[in-house]
C-alpha cells in the first residue's frame, strides 16, 4: 500500500471510539483521517475505512442489527467487495458480521459481565498487511471492553475459518496457551479477530487503538495500524 | 380562619408533597392566595432538601470557595477550574442513593446521566467518571443484589455513553445495609470559549426544550430523596427514573455542537424536579421570568396533567434559553442527533414562571419564591458532644489484649501478625475492588495514564478538543467554534508536537473514612480532605479545589445535625488549609432506613470529598506499586512507632518495683488504633479517636512527595490508608509484583538505651538497614529522678506499630541512585518526619516486616497476599 493513505472512520450515533481510532491515524501516525457521518455514503477517497467500537443507535435490539442499514454501512459493504480494506473494532466487529461482512456472531460473555481489562493475544498469521508487524505466534497485549464479544460461529463456519486461516487473533495466556484461562469471554477456539476470505475485511473485539500511544502504556495495537502504511 | 384550615388541600395532601405545616403557610403568604394542585407541587420538589439546601445553607456558608484557579464557585451546575494554558476543567460530584436504594441498577445509572448533564451543560465534553460507593455487609444477600446492581448500572449507563470511569472507592459496612450511598462525580474539559451559565437573559428570547420526551417517570424523585426510606419505600419505584445512554450521548454531541454557534445564551438541564427546577432557576438566576406551554413539550404518554409535567424527572432533557432568530439553527442540530427539540416559550419581563397548558395558565409563581429566596432552618446544635461520641473516645488501646512479637489473642484465638495482616487484606473494604472496576470501561477516550488499582489516584490525559471534518456532514471548526478555541487547538498541538513541552494532565479521587466521621465528624471530615490531596500528592498533582457530597442522616434530629455541622466545620477548615477551595456539591440527608421496629437508622455521616489536581507533565507521575528490585523504601510523615511513653499512675510509677507495669505507651494522636480498619474487623469494635490531622505536616509530606515525583526521584508513592503501615506496605508489594524487606525502626529492648541519637541513627549504614530513629520520650518529664522507662516487648503495642492509622504518611521507593539527593532533600524539608525503612525485594518474595533488633513480625509470601486482596470480593459474591 501506499505510503499515505486516507482512513475513514465511521460514526454512528453512540459511537464512542470514533475519536480515539482517528487520535491514532491521524495524530500518531500523521495519516489523512476523516469522519463519516452514519447518513454518508460516498466513501470512493478513502483507502481504509474504520467502524470503531462504542454502541451504534444504544445497541438496542441487539449489537450492531440496526447499524447495518445506515447508508454509510451499504457504501462499507460495497467498499469492502471492490478489495478495499476495513477495519471493525469491538462494536465495529459486531456491525461487521450483522451486515454479513464476516460470518459469526457476538454473543454476552461467559459470566455475563461487561469486562474491561488488558488481554494478551496471539497473533496467528503475519502476511497479511493488518499483522504484517508482528512476529509470527507472537504474544501481544491489547485492551479489550465489551459486554458481548464472545465469538460464536456453527461448525462448519469454524471448520473454514480454520482452514483458510482466517483467524488473525486469539485469546491466549501470557505464556501463549489457548486454553479456557486465556480465554476471558468464552470465544470458541479462543477467536479474538478474524479476518473474510479474501483478507481485505477484519473484525476484532480487542482495541489496538488503546494500546497505541507510549503515553498510556501499551503499544502493541499501533503495529496494526503500521501495517497498513508498509 | 386559619391558612391551613382554608387550605383546598388535606394536611395529608401537603406532606405528601414533603411540605411542612408553616412551610405551606409560607407559601400561602408568598403567593397572596392558596396555590393550587401543580403549583403546591412545584412548591414541594423545590423546597425539598435535595433542591433547596434548607437544612444545610446555613453550614455551606462557611466553605472556602475562592482561589486564583476558581473560574466557576458553587451555584452552577458545575464547578470551573483553570488548568493554566487556556485549559478549563467543570467538575462536579452528586447522589443517587435514594434511588439505588430502591431500584439500583436504574438508580445507579441515572445518577451518571444526571451528573454527565451538570457537565456538558456548562459547555464541557465528560472526560472521566468517578464513583464514592457504600454498601452493607456483603454477607447479607439484600446487600450483595445492590451491589451487583448498582456496579452493572454504572457501567451500563457509563460504558455506553463513552466516558471512562477511572477511579472511585467502595467501603463495606453495616451501617448502609438499607441505604447504599452512590455518589458519582464527572470531570469535563470545556469545549467552548465561553462558560455556559444557566441564568435566563434577553426578554422575548425563546426557551427551546431539547432532548428526550416527557413522561410520568421519576414523579417527585426530589422529595422522595429528602425523605427516610422504609420497607414501604419499594412502592416509590416510579419515583425512579429510567436512563437511556445512548441518548445521552447524542445529547452530549448535540448539545456541545449548539454551544459552539453561540447561540445559546443559558442552559440547564433537567434533573431533580425537572421542568419546574430548571426554568424557575433559570428565570431566578436571570432576574427575569420564563412562561413555558406544555402544549409544545414532547411527551412519550398521553393524558398527563400540568403537575405530571411539571413534576416529571424523565431523563436526558434540557431547557435552552436561545438568541433571538437563531433558534432554528439550534433545532436543526438536535435534529440531526435524532432528538428533540421544540420552542416551548419564552422570556419574559415579569419575574416569574407561567406555565400555560390548554391555553390556559396552570401555574404562575414569582421565580425566587420557587428557587432562590427558600426556607432556611436555622438548627441548635448541641452543647456538648453526644453521649454515644463521648463513649467511643473513652476507647484506649489499654482496652485491647495485651500483644507480643508473635501475634495477638483475640476471643480466645492466638492470632499472628500474618493471619491478621492476610484477614484484613480480605477485608471487601480494602481488598481489591478489579471485580467492580473490571466492568466499567475505563480506557474509553484514550486518556487513562493510570488504570484503577494502580496509583492513588486517577490520571487522565488532557486532550485538545476534536476537530471534525465538514463533508461528513458534522460541522469543522471554522463554522462552529471561535477564534479562541482554534487558537487554543494550535497551542496545544505544539505542545503536543514538540518533545520539549510537557504535556499536562488531571488527577481526581475520591474519599472519606465514614467511622472516623462518625467517631468524630470535625476530625473525620478534616481526615477526608487530607486523604484526598495526599492521594493526589501520591500521583505527583498539585490539589487545586473540591466538590463535596454530604451524605447525612436526619438533619431534624439533635445528633444528625451536629454530625453534618460538625463535618461542615472539619471540612471548610481543611479546604481553607490545604487551599483547596469548594466549587459545589450535592447534599443527601435523611438517610435513614426504618428497621422492622419504625426506628430510624441513620447511616455513618459520610461527607465524600471529590478533589482535582493539575499535572504539569505526565511523564512525571508514580504509581502505587514498587518499581524494581533493591530501591529502598521511605516513610513520609509521622514516624513508625513513634510513641511517647506516658505515665499514667505517678503513685505507682515512683514505687521503683512497679514501675515498667505503670508506663503506658501513648502514641501520638496523629496516628491511632482508634477508629481503625483494624479495631472494627479484628477487635469487632467501633471506638477511640480517628486520627488527629495535622496540616503543617500534610502540607509539608505532600509537597515534598510532589517535588520528589517531579524531579524523577520516586519510583511509587502510596498513602497509609485503612489498615496502616502494614496494609499499605502489602498494598505496595502487591501491586509491583515484588516483596519487601522491612526493619521498622523501634526496638533496642536488649540494652536498656531508649533515648538514642536520631541523627546519627538516622543517616547511618544503609547497608545494614540498622535503621534510625527511635524517639522515646518520657512525657512527664517533671520527674527527673525517673530513669527513661523502655517498653519491653510484651508491653508493646506492635498492632498499633504495624495497623494504626494516620499521620499523614506516604511510603515511597527510590532508586538508589538517586537516594543521596533523595535524602538531602527530605533533611532539609521534613526534619525528623520520615524514615528509611527497608528496600524492595524481589518477584515472588515476602513481605517481611521486623524491628530493629531483629524481631520477625510478619512474613507472607506475595502470592498469600495477592491471593486474598484480589479475589475476596468475588469470593464473598459466589457465597
Amino acid at each position: 500500500m501506499p505510503q499515505f493513505i486516507k482512513f475513514g472512520v465511521v460514526v454512528f450515533p453512540g459511537s464512542n471510539c470514533d475519536r480515539d481510532v482517528a487520535y491514532v491515524t491521524r495524530d500518531l501516525l500523521h495519516q489523512s483521517t476523516r469522519m463519516v457521518w452514519h447518513e454518508d455514503s460516498d466513501l470512493s477517497d478513502l483507502d481504509v475505512v474504520i467502524v470503531p467500537g462504542g454502541f451504534s443507535y444504544g445497541d438496542y435490539l441487539r449489537c450492531g442489527a440496526i447499524a447495518r442499514f445506515s447508508p454509510a454501512m451499504q457504501a462499507v459493504i460495497e467498499h469492502a467487495k471492490q478489495g478495499k480494506y476495513v477495519l471493525g473494532i469491538c462494536n465495529g466487529f459486531q456491525v461487521l458480521t450483522e451486515a454479513g461482512l464476516l460470518p459469526g456472531a457476538l454473543v454476552k460473555n461467559r459470566d455475563l459481565h461487561f469486562i474491561c481489562d488488558r488481554i494478551p493475544l496471539k497473533v496467528e498469521r503475519t502476511d497479511l498487511p493488518w499483522t504484517q508487524s508482528y512476529q509470527p505466534d507472537e504474544v501481544i497485549t491489547l485492551p479489550i471492553a465489551h459486554g458481548e464479544g464472545s465469538y460464536y460461529a456453527d461448525a462448519k463456519t469454524l471448520t473454514e475459518l480454520e482452514a483458510n486461516g482466517q483467524i488473525l487473533f486469539r485469546y491466549c495466556t501470557p505464556s501463549g496457551s489457548l486454553d479456557t484461562d486465556g480465554n476471558p469471554n468464552g470465544s470458541l477456539h479462543n477467536i479474538a479477530g478474524i479476518c473474510n476470505s479474501q483478507g481485505n475485511v477484519l473484525g476484532m473485539m480487542p482495541h489496538p487503538e488503546r494500546a497505541s500511544d507510549p503515553l498510556l502504556g501499551g503499544t502493541d495495537g499501533i503495529k496494526l495500524f503500521q501495517g497498513l502504511l508498509d | 380562619m386559619s391558612i391551613l384550615s382554608s387550605a383546598p388541600f388535606s394536611a395529608a395532601e401537603i406532606a405528601t408533597e414533603g411540605l411542612k405545616p408553616e412551610e405551606y403557610e409560607e407559601i400561602v403568604h408568598r403567593l397572596g392566595r392558596h396555590p393550587n394542585k401543580a403549583e403546591l407541587g412545584m412548591f414541594g420538589v423545590m423546597w425539598s432538601e435535595h433542591c433547596c439546601y434548607k437544612n444545610s445553607r446555613p453550614l455551606l456558608k462557611q466553605f472556602p470557595t475562592e482561589g486564583s484557579r476558581i473560574l466557576v464557585g458553587p451555584g452552577e451546575n458545575a464547578g470551573v477550574v483553570d488548568l493554566g494554558d487556556g485549559l478549563r476543567l467543570a467538575f462536579k460530584i452528586e447522589s443517587h442513593n435514594h434511588p439505588s436504594a430502591v431500584e439500583p441498577f436504574q438508580g445507579a445509572a441515572t445518577g451518571v446521566g444526571g451528573i454527565l448533564r451538570d457537565i456538558f451543560t456548562m459547555g464541557a465534553r465528560p472526560i472521566a467518571l468517578l464513583n464514592s460507593l457504600r454498601f452493607g455487609s456483603l454477607n447479607d444477600a439484600r446487600t450483595r443484589r445492590l451491589f451487583n446492581g448498582v456496579v452493572s448500572g454504572i457501567a451500563h449507563y457509563g460504558n455506553c455513553v463513552g466516558v471512562p470511569t477511572v477511579g472511585g472507592e467502595v467501603y463495606f459496612d453495616p451501617a448502609y445495609s438499607g441505604n447504599p450511598l452512590v455518589n458519582v462525580m464527572a470531570l469535563g474539559l470545556m469545549e467552548t470559549p465561553e462558560i455556559v451559565k444557566s441564568g435566563a437573559k434577553g426578554i422575548g428570547n425563546p426557551v427551546l426544550y431539547v432532548g428526550s420526551t416527557t413522561g410520568r417517570d421519576g414523579m417527585g424523585g426530589a422529595s422522595f430523596a429528602s425523605a427516610e426510606l422504609s420497607d414501604e419505600s419499594e412502592r416509590d419505584r416510579p419515583a425512579v427514573q429510567v436512563g437511556d445512554p445512548f441518548l445521552e450521548k447524542s445529547l452530549i454531541e448535540a448539545c456541545l455542537e449548539a454551544f459552539k454557534t453561540g447561540a445559546v445564551v443559558a442552559a440547564q438541564d433537567m434533573g431533580a424536579a425537572g421542568i419546574t427546577c430548571s426554568t424557575s432557576e433559570m428565570a431566578a438566576k436571570g432576574g427575569v421570568g420564563i412562561e413555558l406551554d406544555l402544549d409544545k413539550i414532547p411527551v412519550r404518554e398521553t393524558g398527563m396533567v400540568p403537575y405530571e409535567y411539571l413534576l416529571s424527572e424523565s431523563q436526558e432533557r434540557m431547557l435552552f434559553v436561545s438568541e433571538t432568530g437563531r433558534e432554528q439553527e439550534l433545532l436543526d442540530i438536535f435534529e440531526r442527533w435524532g432528538l428533540h427539540a421544540v420552542v416551548a416559550g419564552s422570556v419574559i419581563e415579569e419575574p416569574i414562571v407561567r406555565i400555560l397548558f390548554k391555553g390556559k395558565t396552570a401555574a404562575e409563581i414569582p421565580a425566587t419564591a420557587l428557587a432562590d429566596n427558600t426556607p432556611t432552618y436555622h438548627r441548635q446544635l448541641l452543647t456538648e458532644p453526644p453521649e454515644y461520641a463521648r463513649h467511643a473516645w473513652a476507647w484506649t488501646p489499654d482496652d485491647l489484649p495485651t500483644c507480643t512479637a508473635k501475634g495477638i489473642e483475640i476471643q480466645g484465638t492466638q492470632q499472628s501478625w500474618n493471619n491478621i495482616l492476610l484477614r484484613l487484606l480480605e477485608t471487601p473494604t480494602i481488598a481489591s475492588k478489579r471485580w467492580v472496576y473490571r466492568q466499567y470501561d475505563h480506557q474509553v477516550q484514550n486518556n487513562t495514564v493510570m488504570l484503577p488499582g494502580g496509583a492513588d489516584a486517577a490520571v487522565v490525559r488532557i486532550r485538545p478538543v476534536e476537530v471534525r471534518s465538514q463533508e461528513s456532514g458534522v460541522r469543522s471548526q471554522e463554522d462552529t467554534e471561535t477564534q479562541r478555541i482554534a487558537n487554543l487547538q494550535s497551542k496545544i498541538q505544539n505542545l503536543k508536537s514538540s518533545p520539549l513541552s510537557p504535556l499536562p494532565g488531571v488527577a481526581a479521587t475520591v474519599d472519606c473514612n465514614p467511622r472516623y466521621v462518625y467517631l468524630h465528624p470535625y476530625e473525620g471530615a478534616k481526615a477526608a480532605v487530607a486523604e484526598a490531596a495526599r492521594n493526589l500528592s501520591c500521583v505527583g498533582a498539585e490539589p487545586l479545589a473540591v466538590t463535596d457530597n454530604l451524605n447525612f442522616g436526619s438533619p431534624e434530629k439533635a445528633i444528625g445535625y451536629w454530625q453534618l455541622s460538625e463535618a461542615c466545620r472539619g471540612l471548610s477548615e481543611a479546604c481553607r488549609e490545604l487551599s483547596t477551595p469548594v466549587t459545589g456539591g450535592n447534599v443527601s440527608l435523611y438517610n435513614e432506613t426504618l428497621d422492622a421496629d419504625g426506628t430510624p437508622q441513620p447511616i455513618y455521616p459520610t461527607p465524600v470529598v471529590g478533589m482535582v489536581g493539575l499535572i504539569p507533565d505526565l511523564t512525571k507521575i508514580c504509581g502505587q506499586g514498587w518499581h524494581a528490585e533493591g530501591d529502598l523504601i521511605y516513610l513520609l510523615g509521622e514516624n513508625c512507632g513513634n510513641f511517647e511513653w506516658g505515665i499514667t499512675n505517678v503513685e505507682v510509677s515512683e514505687s521503683p518495683h512497679s514501675r515498667t507495669d505503670a508506663i503506658n505507651c501513648v502514641s501520638s494522636p496523629l496516628v491511632t488504633l482508634g477508629a481503625s480498619e483494624y479495631l472494627a474487623t479484628l477487635h469487632g469494635t467501633v471506638a477511640g479517636t480517628p486520627p488527629i490531622v495535622d496540616f503543617e505536616l500534610e502540607r509539608r509530606v505532600q509537597a515534598v512527595c510532589r517535588e520528589g515525583i517531579r524531579q524523577g526521584w520516586l519510583r511509587s508513592a502510596h498513602d497509609c490508608a485503612e489498615g496502616g503501615f502494614a496494609i499499605a506496605l502489602a498494598e505496595c508489594c502487591i501491586s509491583g509484583g515484588r516483596g519487601a524487606e522491612i526493619v521498622v525502626p523501634v526496638g533496642g529492648w536488649g540494652d536498656g538505651e531508649v533515648e538514642e541519637d536520631t541523627e546519627t541513627r538516622r543517616h547511618g549504614d544503609a547497608e545494614t538497614q540498622k535503621i534510625q530513629n527511635s524517639k522515646f520520650k518520657i512525657q512527664n518529664s517533671s520527674h527527673p529522678t525517673l530513669h527513661t522507662p523502655h517498653p519491653t516487648p510484651h508491653s508493646f503495642r506492635y498492632d498499633h506499630l504495624l495497623f494504626a492509622e494516620g499521620g499523614a504518611r506516604i511510603i515511597v521507593s527510590v532508586a538508589p541512585e538517586q537516594v543521596a539527593l533523595w535524602e538531602g532533600y527530605l533533611a532539609d524539608q521534613l526534619g525528623e518526619h520520615w524514615q528509611k525503612i527497608g528496600r524492595v525485594g524481589s518477584e515472588r518474595s515476602c513481605l517481611r516486616i521486623q524491628v530493629a533488633d531483629n524481631l520477625p513480625l510478619i512474613s507472607v509470601e506475595l502470592t498469600d497476599m495477592s491471593d486474598r486482596w484480589q479475589h475476596a470480593i468475588e469470593r464473598c459474591l459466589v457465597d
